[in-house]
């Protein structure tokens, strides 16, 4: 896709949302928006350093609840307006990528990932302990009835997020284009082949995470005036992380349409399943898919249908994919 | 003034603690540290050893230790299958790392759920003469139900430890934790053996998931909490050695009993964090053992 249909797509696909935004009179409408684009920020903010690089990130939980922590502690001192809540969870959850990122990118990915699992039960620990933002029992943050600029508080929160979602998008597609995002993908094929031609690893690592938990920490930064009560079980629900895994890797993780391919269906799904299966099996569900797409699809639904149109006209594809398989090693 | 009797005993618990940690880690350090494989189910996979320890125990009144050893059998043919699933779908695709991590830690999210399908999401316990009763020595206190983990832990290790020392299988073992080229080249087939120490490690998970039960009673979701730990042991201890995770798990033990009894005990799942952090970017080596 050229860059200029690429934007004017996005500009068709934000007038049309909110034209439609201007007939919709149900809030619910806006409060599943809100969720749908929530996911593809965090889904898209993964990929970053997950799909492009290839560093598992098991702790998005603890990015995205410390945006919306540091939401919760600011409100308490002064009352800011959202969108700077966004950038200080933003900037926060930056820093914490940054510390991280310099302790643990130095060893093999492996270790990065089990780091990042055992950060998210450690932050939660912190915040539970954590009496002034509520501790245990949660806090409380009161949702002002009306928008800044008319229409309900809900339906603001609903385009703050499409705004960050498509920049999200955008910026990944910018980078997947840049000498970053080709360093990111010498790294994910042979880290060590990638070192000795001069890709600076780590600094491209490092950064990537940065970029990726900023962009977590600014999902979660409104979650407090969405949900009115945060909890550590809310805010560091497993299924925050196991969605933000799981949507770029059924979507297709090598390109920036994947994960939102990914957290579209997956929502849907999720959605379905809960009405009219359970709640504890919609969770199942999203385990089952993952497990069957990496396993049997590891290049997601866009791969499955990259390989079906060209498939259509030679057969080439397959050899080639395969081979590409063989030559990315542990 | 901290109370000198309570500082023992806290030690005392925390020694108690640190073994238990071990069984639960004994299974990631043969995965992990021996085979390279990430294996994040393992304390899910413990968890579910509890659910069955816990239906023999209620079912038959078996008690939990020996439900525990009857079930590891059970566990070895899963962990063999989980094995074999791995190895088809990644490992031999030579895409271990990223989607094999992901692999594991969607199983450990389906380990969950479908506990709470089956078992429900209540906690459970079991029943056995141990259970309550104390053990005095002074004024020292040892609850056996802690004591009697400890025990089973660290003969559990030992067994297992001579197992690989002395057998022809367990040294192909630890072949193939050193180098799985030379192993092929020797006539021995590596994805075997390496299914075989999968299976080991996933039995002892069995095991564990009694020792677990005994101690405190258990939801499905309550394996999570031991993620970081029993990494932090494996790590911490240097890979794959067994006395070096044992040995790291009881430091994480001690630590965790002090914090709880003299600040506050819902701190002590962050200990294993602050161990594993500067263990990683310090001194990857672990305390012995080979190098990361």
């Amino acid at each position: 896709m050229s860059n200029l249909r690429f934007w004017g797509l996005m500009g068709v696909l934000i007038v049309v949302v909110w034209l439609a935004g201007r007939l919709v009179t149900n809030e619910y409408v806006f409060f599943a928006g809100y969720a749908v684009l929530q996911y593809i920020l965090l889904a898209t903010a993964w990929n970053l350093l997950g799909g492009y690089a290839g560093y598992i990130n098991f702790g998005s939980a603890a990015f995205f609840a410390l945006g919306a922590y540091m939401s919760v502690a600011l409100n308490k001192l002064v009352e800011l307006p959202v969108p700077i809540l966004i950038v200080a969870g933003g900037v926060s959850a930056g820093a914490l990528g940054l510390v991280m990122g310099y302790l643990t990118l130095k060893l093999r990915g492996v270790f990065f990932s089990i780091a990042t699992l055992a950060l998210a039960i450690v932050f939660q620990a912190v915040i539970t302990n954590w009496s002034w933002v509520g501790g245990a029992s949660g806090a409380y943050v009161m949702r002002p009835a009306d928008g800044p600029w008319g229409g309900s508080y809900v339906e603001y929160l609903f385009y703050l997020m499409l705004a960050m979602a498509c920049g999200s998008v955008a910026l990944a597609r910018t980078i997947e284009r840049s000498d970053m995002g080709y360093g990111l993908s010498a790294i994910r094929d042979d880290e060590g082949a990638a070192e000795s031609n001069g890709v600076p690893t780590l600094r491209l690592k490092v950064l990537a995470t940065v970029l990726s938990g900023t962009l977590m920490g600014m999902a979660g930064a409104p979650l407090p005036f969405y949900v009115a009560y945060l909890d550590p079980p809310s805010a560091f629900n497993l299924s925050y992380a196991v969605n933000t895994i799981a949507m770029p890797l059924v979507g297709g993780t090598q390109t920036w349409i994947g994960p939102v391919i990914g957290a579209v269906l997956l929502t849907a799904v999720q959605e379905t399943a809960m009405v009219t299966i359970s709640s504890a099996s919609n969770l199942l569900l999203v385990g089952l898919l993952m497990i069957a797409f990496i396993a049997l699809a590891p290049n997601g639904i866009v791969g499955l249908a990259k390989a079906w149109k060209k498939g259509e006209t030679h057969d080439a594809v397959s050899n080639r994919s395969a081979h590409r398989h063989r030559g990315r090693s542990g | 003034m901290v109370d000198p009797l309570a500082v023992v005993n806290a030690v005392v618990a925390g020694v108690m603690l640190g073994g238990f940690y071990a069984a639960v880690a004994l299974g990631i350090a043969i995965a992990f540290g021996m085979l390279d494989i990430p294996n994040l189910s393992h304390p899910a996979f413990v968890v579910a050893g509890a659910f069955s320890t816990w239906q023999l125990n209620s079912h038959l009144g078996l008690d939990p230790v020996v439900a525990g050893l009857a079930m590891a059998p059970v566990f070895f043919g899963l962990g063999w299958l989980v094995y074999r699933l791995y190895y088809v779908c990644f490992e031999r695709r030579g895409e271990a790392a990223l989607q094999g991590l992901a692999f594991f830690f969607g199983l450990l999210f389906i380990t969950e759920v479908a506990l709470v399908m089956t078992a429900g999401a209540d906690y459970r316990s079991v029943v056995a003469p141990y259970i309550g009763v104390s053990f005095t020595v002074g004024s020292l206190v040892v609850p056996q139900r802690m004591l009697v983990p400890f025990l089973v832990s660290v003969v559990m290790i030992a067994v297992l430890h001579q197992y690989l020392l002395r057998t022809f299988t367990g040294r192909a073992i630890q072949a193939v934790a050193q180098d799985e080229v030379a192993l092929r080249l020797m006539g021995v087939g590596p994805m075997r053996i390496k299914g075989l120490a999968f299976g080991l490690a996933t039995a002892t998970a069995s095991v564990a998931g009694a020792l677990l039960i005994i101690i405190q009673p258990v939801e499905p979701s309550i394996g999570r909490e031991f993620i970081g730990r029993a990494f932090a042991a494996v790590v911490l201890g240097g890979m794959g050695s067994f006395w070096g995770m044992l040995f790291a798990s009881i430091i994480l033990g001690i630590t965790e009993s002090l914090v709880s009894d003299m600040w506050n005990p819902s701190w002590a799942p962050a200990i294993a964090f602050g161990f594993l952090l500067p263990t990683l970017a310090f001194r990857s080596s672990g305390l012995l053992g080979r190098k990361l």
